[in-house]
């Protein structure tokens, strides 16, 4: 590998091999982004041109403002992935806690039961999940959605912070309960504070997949007040599904959000998977 | 740790657990032994009725059931097929030229190339749609550039090109995860073992694939198990771009779709939790025999190496 290092002609085809993905990666978003922007005639006479003074048009976006109530589909995403985010990331890390800091017994068989979840998905037991959610009358609120991405985060949470707090030291620890600070003292005060980058991790592995997801929302929570983002597209593409400019638009506007926060949080996402949260 | 051993319960442990295992109990691992039971009844005249395994005799014994069932098996293994050569050579690929040292710019390339990852599906399954139209000619006129356009075919509206187009698709979108957890294995090679490997001539090609590639096995084995359980359980894309019915003429028809369809109804069939919770079963079965596979048979045979 040193003689690539080198190597000019090694590294120019490198660098061509990873231009050529990266342009099929951006390409699709590309092409949606700028045809949004155009009018209807430039979007079928040059699809690939950018807009120019003369194709320039932001009627697709009147039209999903008008038609579509995207701010409070945006709204109720941020309500669910927040909140989500929020119960996995305390009730994981107190469990996590609990199973990495403590013998007692069962605490083996716990870390099983609760790892289970990893590899079983959440959406095979929808059909029950829907009876109950009728039967408590949680169907259609947002309620439902946080209850059930709370469920599907922890198993991973635990797995990973438990991991993480087994390395905090135990002096720490020790010293913090010579001085008579009680377990929970313990934990939010001296422990949180130092797996907090793990914690970030654990987030953003849960935030696209809550953020994104369609099935959950389309059977629990369908009703007009309570739609995702993701699902109020969806919904609304397939209206729309002959006004390319409406449909572009909607398109580029669901995946700005995911791209500010991709932005936001590439680096602490990257950096979890590559420093072996999963392996 | 903190060995207090005092035989009283220890109540902030009890706090610590209650509130995970509560909400995990009540809304994963509950509802899903309870689907499992609710495949062994039916709805006579609006009651729940015990009827044992004849929703299992029904779907696969009834030919329209049973014909449904496996046209979602069959596409279903297609899919993960697709997945299984495309999407983990070109990972390896990228993570192998990623991970050279000093290649510049590999930071950009890495954030770019995870882009279409974070994408819901619903992004993803209409602008390919768009992209692959007959009627916006993007795909068309772009073949057309490279002289290949007695190639095009309007491929999502085939019944021969559906699904594989759709797995190539899903394959475009999740290329980013097996790129990054390979690039991760490969970093975390020593460097001795590649300077001891070059010392008896080992470079370049014949160090991957000599010395690389058996190191990052595991990682490859638990990408294919994710895969597996991903693609088992998959559904968003297809409605995105085909909708429930999974059309042309359900070629398209996955495990996921199916369970939609039969648990929550469309058009003019009637849904049916029983039936639904029947199609799950089968797709935990399913899932659960991959999950095996993987721990007993080939987790256990890929030997791990510390460092």
């Amino acid at each position: 590998m040193n003689k690539a290092r080198r190597n000019p002609l090694n590294t120019a085809a490198a660098h061509a091999i990873l231009l050529t993905y990266t342009l099929i990666a951006l390409f699709p978003v590309f092409v949606i982004v700028i045809n949004s922007f155009k009018t209807r005639k430039a979007i079928f006479r040059e699809p690939l041109a950018l807009p120019s003074p003369e194709t320039f048009s932001t009627i697709g976006y009147e039209t999903v403002f008008k038609q579509g109530d995207f701010f409070l589909y945006f709204q109720n995403s941020m309500i669910v992935t927040v909140c989500s985010l929020f119960l996995v990331l305390l009730f994981g890390a107190m469990a996590a806690f609990a199973l990495a800091e403590y013998r007692f017994k069962g605490n083996t068989l716990m870390g099983l039961y609760l790892a289970l979840g990893i590899m079983i998905p959440i959406r095979i037991g929808t059909v029950a999940i829907l009876e109950m959610m009728v039967a408590t009358g949680l169907v259609n609120t947002l309620l439902a959605l946080i209850l059930v991405y709370t469920a599907q985060g922890l198993p991973l949470a635990v797995f990973i912070l438990s991991e993480f707090m087994k390395q905090v030291s135990d002096d720490l620890k020790n010293a913090g309960r010579i001085d008579g600070l009680s377990e929970y003292t313990i934990f939010f005060r001296l422990v949180v504070p130092l797996v907090r980058p793990a914690m970030a991790t654990v987030a953003v592995f849960n935030m696209i997949p809550i953020w994104n997801d369609l099935w959950f929302p389309l059977i629990l929570a369908p009703a007009e007040a309570t739609k995702t983002l993701t699902l109020g597209s969806q919904v609304f593409i397939g209206q729309f599904v002959t006004d390319w400019n409406a449909v572009l638009s909607a398109l580029s506007m669901a995946i700005l959000p995911v791209m500010i926060l991709y932005v936001i949080f590439s680096r602490q996402l990257i950096r979890g998977i590559t420093s072996g949260a999963v392996k | 740790m903190a060995e207090q051993r005092s035989s009283r319960l220890r109540w902030h442990i009890v706090v610590f657990l209650a509130p995970a295992v509560i909400v995990y109990t009540a809304v994963m691992i509950f509802p899903l032994f309870n689907t499992l039971r609710l495949a062994l009844y039916t709805e006579v005249e609006q009651q729940r009725v015990f009827v044992g395994l004849q929703n299992f005799y029904t779907l696969f014994g009834d030919a329209i059931w049973s014909e449904q069932f496996w046209n979602a098996l069959g596409n279903n293994f297609w899919f993960f097929f697709i997945h299984m050569i495309v999407q983990n050579p070109i990972g390896v690929l990228l993570a192998a030229i990623l991970s050279h040292p000093r290649l510049r710019f590999a930071h950009l390339y890495r954030s770019a190339i995870f882009i279409p990852t974070i994408l819901s599906f619903v992004i993803v399954g209409f602008a390919w749609k768009l992209i692959l139209s007959p009627i916006w000619g993007i795909a068309p006129s772009m073949l057309d550039a490279v002289g290949l356009k007695s190639l095009y075919a309007p491929w999502l509206g085939k019944e021969e090109y559906a699904l594989t187009t759709l797995a190539l698709v899903s394959v475009w979108q999740f290329v980013g995860i097996p790129m990054m957890l390979i690039y991760a294995a490969l970093l975390s090679i020593p460097e001795e073992i590649l300077e001891a490997g070059e010392c008896d001539g080992i470079t370049g090609m014949a160090a991957f694939w000599k010395i690389k590639l058996p190191l990052i096995l595991p990682s490859i084995g638990i990408i294919s198990i994710l895969t597996f359980v991903g693609n088992f359980n998959a559904f968003d894309l297809i409605y995105a771009a085909q909708g429930a019915l999974a059309g042309p003429d359900f070629s398209t028809d996955i495990l996921g779709t199916f369970l939609y369809r039969t648990f929550f109804g469309f058009q003019l069939q009637l849904g049916d939790p029983h039936m639904g919770s029947a199609i799950a079963t089968a797709m935990f079965v399913i899932i659960l025999i991959g999950v095996c596979i993987y721990l007993f048979g080939i987790q256990t045979r890929l030997r791990r190496y510390q460092f």
